[in-house]
């Protein structure tokens, strides 16, 4: 890890602006992605700016009917709270389906949105990777890539996103606020956060330098039945091969966001207009395009059977 | 270097530290608190697990300055062996544990968990979000899977938080 | 001590101690945090810095440049050590590869250097500006391309033959009515114990202590000596409690030798772990093993003819892995093969791992079983009960001491309700199809020399001292528990130090050896030691008895304390063995019986239930055998359903090398397991007539799982481990 200064900030606007300030500075809240890449130099900040004292832990309902959750309410409060377990329970069974106990009661919300791929090549500094070292290749492309996506990858990079919980909210429709470093606030929809690697998949989101996750806004609840299935190599504590996120209502319509598939949380909405044709009609559009590897083209079937568990679990 | 006071199981600490260390490293190299342990320092075991403001984390994963002013438990604060923590003493009853390196924190987790359930806290397996959680094994299973045990003494680690939360009962 | 004829009645049958489930001695340390293990014992020696270890970023080839001046110039920085300036290094006799790598590289993440500095965090960040330059060499990394240039390898005391014949198998085998033909392959697995490996070391003059994490410390102390060139009497190794081994810790690792080079270059002592990350490449692993099984029976169910014939890579010089070895003696066939082929690879060095051989040997074996019995339409624990052999099939005048396989699975089939199985992919519970599934375990018991010393102290303690190690297997308390039934005293009465190389020479811990040698050592010298109390009071020793405390003889009763009155009585001495181990086969068995749900869905597997039967000769300490076996049957879960080691066949390294790429059993994926044991006692194996269960444990469980899944699912699955992706397109139509 290289060293860094360290300072606390006490306002958004605040903590913004000292990260134009000070070059090479990044946040850090619960610190339990950033501190993990830190020690292996994948993040090498020179200063880090702690925004855990910020006023951004709470989950407060907005006059639309929806929800607004801070930047820094921990996974576990999220997931626990009250409101989320009764409307939006697809947000609460995601955040427990994700990490352990320990790590979801340090994991904030845009932390959690924030997080890196765990493409084991990314992680391992002696090998080439785009994302780390622009320009040095993608080792993953040809190797073990057992794990990693099956749509909308790129030659630079075939990377996932790690995160349950981005699934539900893009499931969701969530909105994220943010501050910038001259004080602007500004919102952009889940749909439109997470950039395609393309020839660049360094640049993952649609954060400029300095900007601040403030808190994530959900739209009224839409009803239906939620359900979050997560499919691993191991009961717990691991991450997903595939997940799928879905709303299902009573007359057979409904949402479906897929996890473990690309850089971002996989939704189509157009693909959900085939929801009354069952689970191989929704994945054929879903996927269309996909181009797995040899290692992963499981992913596709595991895809369609775990929606029709999803499909068969809301019509019992 | 930076200036960092907290209270670790009870008492005062004030420590100048290296920006980069981790409240784990603090624990075990400066204030030679070596009953966390260090199994991956990358949050994929659980064994640095220990309590901060009431809640268990991962001290590999946190560094030590962005604890100002907060409370730590760590093992040496549940009970030493003269007197030991009912979740101590029934993991020795139950051999809920082997070589012993994880188990400090299986033992600081189970204490969270029990806490956790009654708190309300759902998990993946709690059937009906909307109800109260309650003890079971698999409550207990899914909610401690974040304490690996490559010994191999989770059947036995489960009998053990099993008969403490009895008892609280 | 010399143990060559069968154990009479002894002071152990008492079991007043001994057999009785006891808690762990060391549990109240080990559950407060107060169990120190190596890199936290600030303690030891003051003045400790931090070493932090490179590994190599190529599989093969060479460094062309090292550029530390960065490095050099970092805050903190005492030292750096590369092969440049190490000196001259010598390879120790258990390792493969060099522990410190260079100018030609080996294996990735073959140790390069280490970083000596005040703080870790300096350590660290200072190892991340030394800059190499690599030619990389090609490598040969894919052990299914390679198995065509395997070769038998040489004959150690570890391998075995590598082909043995008995009868006719190729013409038997032709003539069989029933046949199976089929291959099977397990990946490379990791230890991956929880306490990375470390060491502190210190220097003082010419000799040098290590605190570190060693299973067998008597081997490490003679590698360190040898690696280092120094005198072994001038090489102090200790070593009281290991987080965790499983064979990954038996030899002299980076850490040990990094942490001596280092201190000397620094001039203080110097404490070093490897990080998570470095371990699965730089440490060894369980090499993945090919195996092909060809099984002929009559259509009665009686095997005529049984060959396995196994194939693993390692490094040039490697050994290979045994997995053919069990079938040598598990099965009654008249006509019989084994062939074991070693490969070159280059991939990190293949090593022990809980159970070497009979693990993986038997993820296969036991499938083959369960396969052929399908063909017969036999049950499968009948068709194993049919061809149960009590004689060494390859030497029929060579009887088992003690063999109760039959009793295993008899027991187990009715504890486990076996009669309720289903026909393949028939039974169904809502979302799952479920399955039970049963294996054979065997593992060999082995005999070998272990030394220790008593002391009588004038309040009555007995303290035992030996180099054994405790890695979890509960060796302080039977130890205790051997020492207070010698002594009649009770448990809280014997203090035990182990894991100190000033200390006698023991078994160790590997193989499942400790318990059964570690405490017939302790025996001896306990019996050495009544002698000598026996004298000092004016006893006869023949008609002393030691009881609660007290020796006795007629009507004549004297503390045992009174013994030590004028100082300590001390008493060392060892176990060794004659032949009983060559004239009767000595071996452990057992059955596993699991219960597994697939998701019809997904293919997501779940075990229920896990029951394992075990007879293995007496059982010393009831709790914690039972917690050696519920640990090796997690294992052993983990190896059917998720470990693997991914190796990328272009750069020539694991991949998913932590905690979170290489998946290991946690709580949610282990359900109650119950354990069994019968009551035996094996008068061949010792004076303690006990053998090991540690590796049984895990022996035929992955099997078991597999079999399982074959009956839930009725999907055969050849290669492991078992992941959800190779059942999927075979599992019954959901749309």
């Amino acid at each position: 890890m290289k060293s860094f200064t360290y300072e606390r900030a006490d306002a958004p606007a605040e903590a913004a602006a000292a990260a134009m300030r000070t070059p090479g500075s990044r946040f850090i809240a619960g610190g339990t992605n950033l501190l993990d890449l830190m020690k292996l130099e994948i993040e090498t900040p020179a200063h880090l700016i702690d925004v855990n004292r910020l006023a951004l832990d709470k989950i407060e309902p907005m006059s639309d009917g929806g929800l607004r959750i801070g930047a820094l309410v921990r996974n576990t409060d999220l997931a626990a709270d009250a409101r989320v377990r009764r409307d939006y329970a697809l947000l609460s069974r995601a955040l427990l389906a994700g990490a352990s106990g320990q790590l979801r009661n340090r994991a904030t919300t845009a932390g959690n949105l924030l997080q890196r791929t765990r493409c084991p090549y990314f992680y391992d500094t002696n090998q080439p990777c785009n994302k780390r070292t622009p320009g040095s290749g993608c080792a993953a492309i040809g190797g073990f890539n057992r794990t990693l996506a099956v749509i909308g990858a790129s030659e630079a990079c075939i990377a996932t996103h790690p995160s349950d919980m981005a699934v539900a909210m893009r499931a969701l429709d969530a909105t994220i606020e943010t501050v910038r470093p001259d004080g602007k606030t500004r919102t952009v929809a889940i749909v439109d956060f997470y950039r395609a690697p393309g020839s660049t998949p360094h640049l993952e989101t649609a954060l400029e330098p300095g900007e601040l996750i403030t808190a994530v806004t959900l739209p009224k609840p839409v009803g239906g039945t939620h359900i979050y299935h997560k499919v691993r190599d191991r009961a717990s504590y691991a991450f997903a091969l595939i997940s799928v996120g879905a709303i299902i209502q009573r007359d057979g319509s409904g949402r479906v966001a897929l996890g473990g598939v690309a850089y971002k949380p996989w939704r189509v909405e157009a693909a959900e207009a085939e929801m009354p044709r069952g689970a191989r009609a929704v994945t054929t559009a879903l996927l269309a395009g996909a181009k797995p590897t040899h290692e992963n083209a499981f992913k596709l079937l595991l895809v369609e059977r775990t929606l029709s568990a999803a499909l068969a679990q809301a019509r019992a | 270097m930076v200036k960092v006071s907290f209270k670790v199981n009870g008492q005062a600490r004030a420590l100048e530290l290296d920006t980069r260390t981790t409240l784990l490293d603090a624990l075990r190299e400066h204030l030679r608190l070596t009953g966390t342990k260090k199994g991956c320092d990358h949050g994929q075991c659980g064994a640095c697990t220990v309590i901060v403001e009431g809640r268990r984390i991962n001290s590999c994963l946190s560094l030590a300055v962005m604890h100002e002013g907060d409370s730590i438990t760590t093992i040496e604060g549940l009970g030493t062996p003269e007197k030991m923590h009912p979740m101590q003493a029934a993991f020795v009853t139950h051999d809920g544990y082997q070589c012993g390196y994880c188990t400090p924190g299986q033992i600081c987790s189970a204490v969270a968990v029990l806490n956790e359930i009654k708190a309300g806290v759902p998990s993946h397996v709690s059937a009906d979000l909307t109800a109260r959680p309650h003890v079971s094994v698999d409550e207990i299973r899914e909610r401690m899977s974040g304490n690996i045990c490559r010994c191999g003494a989770y059947s036995n680690i489960v009998d053990a938080i099993t008969e403490v939360a009895g008892r609280k009962a | 001590m010399k143990f060559d004829t069968p154990a009479t009645t002894n002071p152990i049958d008492q079991l007043k101690i001994i057999g009785k489930p006891t808690d762990r001695i060391d549990g109240p340390l080990k559950t407060t945090g107060k169990a120190p293990y190596a890199y936290e014992r600030h303690e030891v020696v003051p003045n400790q810095a931090y070493g932090y270890v490179i590994g190599a970023a190529i599989a093969k080839g060479r460094i062309i440049a090292i550029d530390l001046a960065d490095a050099k110039a970092s805050p903190g920085v005492l030292a750096i050590v590369t092969a440049e300036n190490a000196g001259t290094l010598n390879k120790g006799r258990f390792n493969t590869a060099k522990l410190l790598g260079g100018p030609e590289i080996e294996h990735y993440h073959q140790a390069i250097a280490v970083v000596v500095a005040e703080t870790f965090e300096q350590a660290r960040a200072a190892a991340a500006l030394v800059k190499v330059d690599y030619a990389r060499g090609k490598g040969r990394f894919d052990l299914a391309a390679a198995k065509d240039t395997a070769s038998p390898p040489p004959e150690n005391e570890f391998s075995g033959k590598p082909d043995t014949a008995v009868g006719d198998f190729a013409a038997a085998f032709t003539a069989a009515p029933v046949r199976l033909d089929a291959t099977y392959t397990t990946p490379d697995q990791s230890h991956a114990m929880m306490e990375p490996h470390a060491s502190i070391a210190a220097w003082q003059g010419d000799k040098l202590t290590l605190w570190t994490s060693n299973q067998m410390i008597n081997w490490g102390k003679g590698d360190v000596a040898r690696t280092l060139g120094i005198p072994k009497e001038n090489v102090r190794l200790d070593s009281p409690y290991l987080g965790g081994g499983f064979g990954g810790k038996l030899f002299v690792r980076a850490d040990a030798i990094l942490a001596a080079l280092g201190a000397k270059a620094a001039k203080r002592p110097v404490k070093v772990a490897l990080a998570r990350p470095l371990m699965a490449n730089n440490t060894t692993h369980r090499p993945a093993t090919i195996q092909r099984i060809r099984i002929g029976a009559t259509r009665d169910g009686k095997i005529t003819a049984i060959g396995h014939e196994g194939w693993s890579g390692d490094l040039p010089g490697g050994g290979p892995e045994t997995a053919v070895n069990q079938t040598r003696m598990l099965y009654a066939a008249p006509n019989r093969m084994t062939a074991t082929r070693l490969a070159v690879l280059d991939l990190p060095e293949g090593n022990a791992m809980r159970a070497p051989g009979e693990a993986p040997g038997l993820m296969a074996l036991e499938v083959a079983m369960d396969e052929m019995a399908e063909k017969l339409g036999m049950d499968p624990v009948e068709f194993r009960i049919l061809n149960d052999t009590q004689v060494d099939p390859e030497q029929p005048g060579r009887r088992f001491s003690q063999r109760r396989l039959v009793e295993c699975l008899k027991t187990g089939a009715e504890r486990f309700g076996w009669d309720k199985r289903a026909k393949p992919g028939s039974r169904r519970e809502g979302r799952w199809l479920v399955g039970m599934g049963v294996a054979a375990a065997f593992r060999n018991n082995l005999l070998t020399k272990s030394a220790a010393r008593v002391r009588l102290d004038d309040k009555g303690v007995v303290t035992v001292e030996t180099d054994m190690t405790d890695i979890g297997t509960g060796t302080y308390t039977i130890i205790a528990q051997t020492a207070a039934e010698t002594m009649g005293l009770p448990l809280d009465k014997v203090m035990v130090r182990l894991g100190d190389s000033d200390f006698p020479v023991s078994c160790g811990s590997g193989g499942q050896w400790g318990a059964n040698n570690s405490t017939a050592g302790v025996y001896a010298a306990c019996m050495k030691l009544r002698e000598a109390v026996a004298q000092k009071l004016g006893f006869n020793t023949a008609e002393a008895v030691f009881t609660d405390g007290q020796v006795r003889a007629g009507n004549r009763s004297v503390a045992l304390r009174e013994a030590a009155r004028g100082g300590e009585v001390v008493a060392e001495d060892f176990i060794e063995y004659g032949d009983l181990d060559k004239k009767y086969q000595q071996s452990t068995f057992a059955s596993h019986f699991v219960e597994a749900a697939v998701d019809a869905f997904t293919g997501e597997i779940r075990i229920r239930r896990m029951l394992a039967i075990c007879a293995a000769g007496r059982i010393l300490n009831p709790k914690a055998a039972r917690s050696q076996v519920i640990g090796a049957m997690t294992m052993g879960a983990g190896a059917a359903l998720m470990e693997e080691l991914a190796v990328d066949k272009r750069f020539g390294f694991f991949v998913n090398h932590d905690l979170a790429g290489y998946e290991v059993p946690v709580h949610a994926d282990i359900p109650h397991q119950e354990v069994i044991f019968l009551d035996e006692t094996d008068p061949m194996s010792s004076p303690m007539k006990a053998k090991g269960v540690g590796e049984l444990g895990i022996c035929g469980v992955g099997a078991a799982v597999a079999n399982a899944i074959y009956n839930a699912t009725g999907v055969r699955v050849r290669n492991y481990p078992i992941t959800l992706d190779k059942l999927l397109d075979k599992l019954p139509d959901v749309a």
